[in-house]
């Protein structure tokens, strides 16, 4: 295990500097210059230049990187210009909400989607596996800022069943979570059933039918728990996506999440909080998918014996 | 496995088949939209706001001059989304292009020349791929200002990276076959090898991905736009219809549920279409 975690990290930190290099990159050939952005459009030549020099935008290129590096090591990622605070501050401000949104929508998909699929698999080429493969192909199809836009419509503004967006207790949360997660029900039980298909004709599931076992004993004890490995691995996959995904929910609903932090920040076009949220949720999901790959090798022994 | 066979499995998918002819129909709506929608989609009409100034749906009785009703501005909605499937064909194919020419170039190499350069390449993707695909997008088209041409570019920059994983999954595969083998002990050079031998095979890969990857990319296109961010008003693109209608959901909701629509079933006929070229052309990968 311990060889496993280190080779782990290692591979890990090619990541991180390879994240470093792009957004570094994305800063450093921008059109847009930082000092005049922070000096304003009123300030002179001279103190645009005295900013640039302050700011070490006169450096050259390796020394810039290498400062930039060691101040992200430091949780430094630049002061933004339109909320007047540090850009990490600004972004982790935000993060608890977003965080919370995806793991509502992750925890609609599987109990959504799990169940259906164990039902596809076990009633296979049924009308309720039919089910599951049309929600799977509605589900990717369809716009998620669409789908939050209809549910506006018809949850909250004509039933009155939930508020009209911004953040509360969990009756704000209900639209939002059902949203960024219904895309992926379908998807989640089409996944399910076909590893739970394969796990059902497997010879360990054989064994504890001829024990005599219920069938349901057998399916959700013995094949379940070993067709679920799979459905982790996407679940942990998803995230990128998911992060990505819920800037349109968090548009739609007023959210306080990053996604929208990130929107904003375009349109007053600060540039340090556009790289921080874009920086920033990357780290995330490196950590994200470290913590996904840690547990999955804790679960089974052969992903840690085959690195 | 013949074309003929493709072509025969193919027949039989009724869903693919459905994808397919609604794409056809699409593309062939997107060619005539000068002369088939029934306005100018930039028109403001005076008759297109109803007393109080609001859209006029497609409900009303004397309203059979707009189709779908019409939006904010008394522009007929229907004539601006059939010119909005110009944009998001146009976005969707070139950006595909884009990232099936970056993720086929870098995937097959990579599979082919394991060892560092493969390990390089696809460190690299993994690289972009741990950045959340819309927000990369959407820093991106912000630094660079938005333009269809930037747009374009932005999505196949961010969209490449599951191509070449696909693609080096297929390509690791290919490298072991006997006939590449062969090639290689008859001293066949590795640019030589992977042109003539390894590409041909990935071609219906390569053919499958370019159906489902124009659903991704139609979709991102779509997002970009929402958000502001992608194509830029007065140009009808889905996105920007849904994005300037939002402010009238209440009174107007045809301006939200229409192009919306026109999205949801663009994307899930390439994805029906995609899913009936996999099973036509690579009946190993069937489901």
């Amino acid at each position: 295990m311990t060889r496993y975690l280190v080779r782990r990290a290692l591979s890990s930190l090619t990541v991180l500097f390879g994240i470093s290099v792009v957004t570094f990159a994305m800063i450093y050939f921008l059109p847009v210059d930082p000092a005049r952005m922070y000096a304003g459009p009123h300030a002179s030549v001279e103190t645009v230049a005295r900013i640039r020099h302050q700011m070490g935008l006169d450096l050259p290129l390796w020394d810039q990187y290498g400062r930039y590096v060691a101040r992200a090591l430091q949780g430094d990622f630049g002061y933004s210009y339109d909320l007047q605070m540090p850009v990490t501050e600004a972004v982790l401000s935000r993060f608890p909400y977003t965080l919370e949104l995806i793991f509502a929508a992750i925890f609609v998909e599987l109990v959504l989607g799990l169940p259906l699929g164990v039902a596809a698999a076990v009633w296979k080429n049924s009308w309720i596996d039919g089910l599951a493969t049309v929600l799977a192909l509605l589900g990717v199809s369809s716009p998620p800022f669409w789908l939050g836009l209809l549910f506006l419509y018809f949850f909250a503004f004509q039933l009155g069943l939930f508020p009209l967006g911004g953040v509360g207790g969990l009756s704000h949360l209900v639209l939002p979570a059902l949203t960024a997660g219904l895309g992926g029900v379908g998807w989640y039980a089409r996944m399910t059933r076909s590893s739970l298909v394969e796990a059902l004709g497997a010879d360990f599931v054989r064994t504890a039918r001829a024990k005599g076992l219920s069938e349901w004993t057998v399916v959700l004890k013995h094949a379940v728990k070993n067709a679920l490995n799979p459905i982790v691995t996407m679940a942990g996959q998803d995230i990128p996506w998911f992060v990505g995904g819920v800037v349109v929910v968090e548009m739609v609903y007023a959210w306080p999440g990053v996604g929208r932090l990130a929107v904003e920040a375009i349109l007053a076009d600060d540039v340090p909080l556009i790289m921080g949220t874009v920086t920033l949720t990357a780290l995330l999901v490196v950590a994200s998918s470290i913590v996904i790959d840690i547990a999955q090798a804790w679960i089974d022994p052969r992903i840690r014996l085959e690195a | 496995m013949s074309a003929r066979d493709a072509w025969h499995r193919f027949r039989k998918n009724r869903l693919a088949l459905v994808g397919g002819a609604f794409v056809a129909a699409l593309v062939l709506a997107a060619l005539f939209a000068p002369w088939i929608s029934p306005h100018d989609p930039a028109e403001q009409f005076d008759d297109g706001l109803t007393a109080q100034g609001l859209p006029v749906p497609s409900t009303l009785p004397e309203s059979t001059r707009f189709l779908l009703g019409t939006d904010e501005l008394g522009r007929d909605l229907l004539s601006r989304i059939l010119w909005g499937a110009r944009v998001s064909l146009t976005v969707g194919v070139l950006a595909n292009a884009i990232a099936i020419a970056i993720g086929v170039a870098v995937g097959s190499v990579a599979g082919y020349v394991a060892g560092r350069t493969g390990q390089v390449l696809m460190r690299v993707t993994d690289v972009v791929m741990s950045f959340p695909t819309l927000l990369l997008a959407v820093a991106l088209v912000a630094i660079l200002r938005p333009s269809l041409w930037v747009i374009i570019f932005v999505i196949g920059a961010v969209y490449w990276t599951w191509i070449a994983r696909v693609i080096y999954g297929e390509t690791r595969r290919l490298r072991e076959m006997d006939y590449v083998e062969a090639a290689r002990s008859a001293g066949a050079r590795t640019g030589r090898i992977i042109v003539r031998h390894i590409l041909p095979h990935l071609l219906p890969t390569i053919i499958v991905w370019g159906s489902l990857g124009i659903a991704t990319n139609v979709m991102l296109e779509a997002s970009l736009s929402y958000l502001g961010i992608g194509v830029q008003p007065p140009t009808p693109s889905w996105g920007v219809i849904i994005r300037e209608g939002q402010n009238f959901y209440r009174t107007a909701p045809w301006l939200i549920v229409y192009p919306g629509l026109a999205i949801m079933l663009t994307v899930l006929a390439f994805n029906l279409l995609g899913d009936g070229l996999r099973d036509a052309l690579d009946p190993r990968q069937r489901r």
